[in-house]
């Protein structure tokens, strides 16, 4: 069992779940666990016990890289007020799911 | 006159598929109680939620062995009636299920040791010639193998841990290891049952069930005693003797259904 620095808390898991064939996994919470087989376990338990889950990903919280709420202007704006950008011009053909 | 007897004779000749079934009923219901015992209050809240899961499983499998007991019964009780209004010494669960909940070690072990036990059992009943238990069986069957894998995971992380753990888990092996040979006691009942086609070999599941318990235990760094002890050192659940643990919780799980008889909400 991996022993973690905060004493008594087992280390942080995303969780990320796909309800059908073909749909993205998407996030859906957090859990503590000691390994990743436990961490599969919890999840099953915490989010999908009740069904519509066909899929699971568990993945330790460090191993994610996150953005920096402070710096969301320059990050993220830029893109935002250039119309050319976005493929809004283009008709989605007739029969194209999940877009 | 004729001797007396410490055990009085039946009325009527038992139903075997009925007292077959509460067997498999009983023993659901009383470790699916056992189990609610640790909600709100398990080491974490994940593992409180995956026992408060396995407990509804259990429960639900309850449910459905008692209801076709009733069935089989042809006396109009359902599985509330079987449930809630018969007395401690018409319970048939193994004395294995009915033992107080210990500590989180001895409620992996005693998970532990049931689980596998279900397993082999819910894999041969669900080729039982009785169409309704082959169905509950089958069911039951994807139930209790994730089950066993939750279990038998924390056997490993409790066996192989730290040096409480280790030695918690092992002394719930010692205490529990009596108790398993109950399992596969073969009485009257399980012959007719065998002959029948509806039940297995329960000698043949024995062997089975030794060999995956001895494997998990191990990996875990526990070691099992060599033999199970004879069956008839610990045994009578099968025919109502039960410990003195089992009334205790019957009263509770039973009071508010006596309470207040037929209510609804």
């Amino acid at each position: 069992m991996v022993e973690h620095e905060d004493a008594g808390q087992w280390p942080l898991w995303e969780v990320f779940t796909q309800s059908e064939q073909g749909a993205p996994h998407e996030h859906a919470g957090s859990l503590h666990a000691s390994d990743a087989e436990q961490a599969l376990q919890n999840a099953r338990d915490v989010y999908a016990r009740r069904g519509g889950v066909i899929s699971l990903w568990v993945v330790p919280s460090v191993a994610i890289t996150a953005s920096t709420p402070g710096e969301n202007g320059p990050f993220f704006d830029p893109g935002s007020d250039k119309a050319y950008r976005h493929p809004q011009f283009y008709k989605i053909p007739r029969g194209v799911r999940g877009v | 006159m004729t001797s007396p007897s410490v055990v009085p004779a039946p009325a009527e000749a038992p139903n075997a598929l009925f007292e077959f079934l509460l067997r498999l009923g009983d023993d659901r219901l009383v470790l699916g109680s056992r189990l609610s015992e640790w909600c709100g209050h398990g080491p974490i809240l994940e593992e409180d939620i995956a026992l408060s899961n396995v407990s509804l499983d259990l429960l639900g499998q309850a449910t459905m062995f008692l209801r076709l007991a009733g069935e089989v019964e042809g006396k109009g009780r359902d599985e509330d009636a079987l449930a809630y209004w018969r007395e401690v010494v018409d319970f048939r669960n193994c004395l294995l299920v009915e033992l107080p909940k210990g500590d989180f070690g001895f409620t992996v072990v005693r998970q532990f040791l049931f689980d596998v036990h279900s397993v082999v059992l819910m894999d041969a009943l669900s080729r039982s010639s009785n169409a309704e238990i082959a169905a509950i069986a089958a069911k039951s069957l994807k139930e209790v193998k994730y089950h066993v894998r939750h279990s038998g995971d924390w056997m490993l992380k409790l066996g192989d841990g730290t040096h409480e753990s280790h030695r918690r888990a092992q002394k719930a092996v010692d205490d529990l290891w009596r108790f398993t040979p109950e399992l596969f006691a073969a009485d009257d009942i399980d012959r007719a049952m065998l002959a029948a086609g509806v039940a297995p070999d329960l000698s043949a599941l024995k062997d089975q069930w030794l060999s995956l318990v001895r494997d998990v235990c191990e990996r875990a760094t526990l070691t099992t005693p060599h033999a199970l002890p004879q069956p008839s050192v610990i045994r009578g659940g099968r025919t109502g003797a039960h410990t003195e643990h089992l009334g205790h919780m019957l009263a509770e799980f039973q009071i508010v259904a006596r309470s207040h008889p037929g209510a609804t909400w």
